[in-house]
């Protein structure tokens, strides 16, 4: 096991349905990374994915767990939910495919790209899930965006 | 093309930013679905939209966004406004429709996220 500590540690709660303060986490995220100086196009794709995260939670689960760890390599973004379940994880990340009901889609999402876009901006994307329980989703992102398991472009 | 031009070609009002528009956009992508525009703009581009929920606000924060023009007469409420402000992201509403405002600009000059690297 990794014994290192991260520099920084932030953990939020996240509302299902709680479309006023959707995005609040991946802003104060972006914020904090600004502030340690990291680079804009590495800070753009952890907020982008972080967002869509963030989105997944409260378009689809009842509450949500986000909690990402800044070490001096990578950042580990992790949201946990309870909520439905991902039934069929490989057709959630086929492009275009999409659960969300016709009011998320008038917002301008449920286009199907989320898990998709998630792990084109992420190095490396865990999708846990039991259906009926919840959905685990973990991110790395490295620094060194040469690191294996990236597809992620600067 | 700054921000300050683009806004009189598409005959545009300024609802925040008026500080911010003498900047030019890398691209400039009109959508109405948040997914693509995650997904498929370049940093610094402008967006043209007819979305008016607070999450296209926080989708230009996240995607590095220079400016929103929301096109055929939709306007955002206060708190979109005020958001955007604390963003630092100009706000622009025009009367003209997705197409024409987006062919306008095109005929100027502006050009589309897949053109630019």
């Amino acid at each position: 096991m990794n014994q290192e500590q991260p520099y920084i540690e932030i953990k939020r709660q996240i509302n299902g349905g709680d479309f006023a303060s959707a995005g609040e986490i991946s802003s104060e995220l972006k914020n904090v990374l600004q502030q340690a100086g990291l680079p804009p196009h590495f800070i753009r794709r952890v907020v982008i994915a972080t967002y869509e995260a963030e989105m997944n939670v409260v378009i689809h689960a009842y509450h949500g767990t986000y909690t990402t760890s800044i070490y001096s390599d990578r950042i580990h973004v992790v949201l946990e939910d309870e909520g439905p379940g991902i039934p069929d994880v490989d057709l959630a990340f086929r492009e275009g495919y999409s659960t969300a009901p016709a009011h998320i889609r008038e917002m301008g999402f449920g286009a199907g790209y989320g898990l998709s876009n998630m792990k084109r901006c992420s190095n490396q994307l865990e999708v846990e899930t039991r259906v009926g329980k919840g959905t685990k989703v973990t991110m790395t992102f490295w620094l060194d965006s040469s690191k294996p398991g990236s597809s992620a472009s600067d | 093309m700054t921000l300050r031009e683009m806004k009189e070609i598409i005959q545009a009002d300024v609802l925040t930013g008026e500080d911010l528009l003498d900047i030019e956009p890398t691209s400039v992508c009109g959508s109405d679905l948040l997914s693509d525009v995650l997904a498929f703009t370049k940093e610094r581009a402008l967006l043209l939209t007819g979305l008016t929920n607070s999450q296209v606000i926080r989708t230009a924060e996240m995607s590095d966004l220079i400016g929103i023009v929301f096109v055929r007469g939709k306007k955002p409420d206060n708190a979109m406004i005020e958001l955007a402000t604390i963003k630092k992201i100009p706000l622009l509403a025009t009367r003209l429709p997705m197409f024409e405002s987006c062919g306008r600009l095109y005929q100027r000059g502006a050009r589309g996220c897949s053109e630019v690297r």
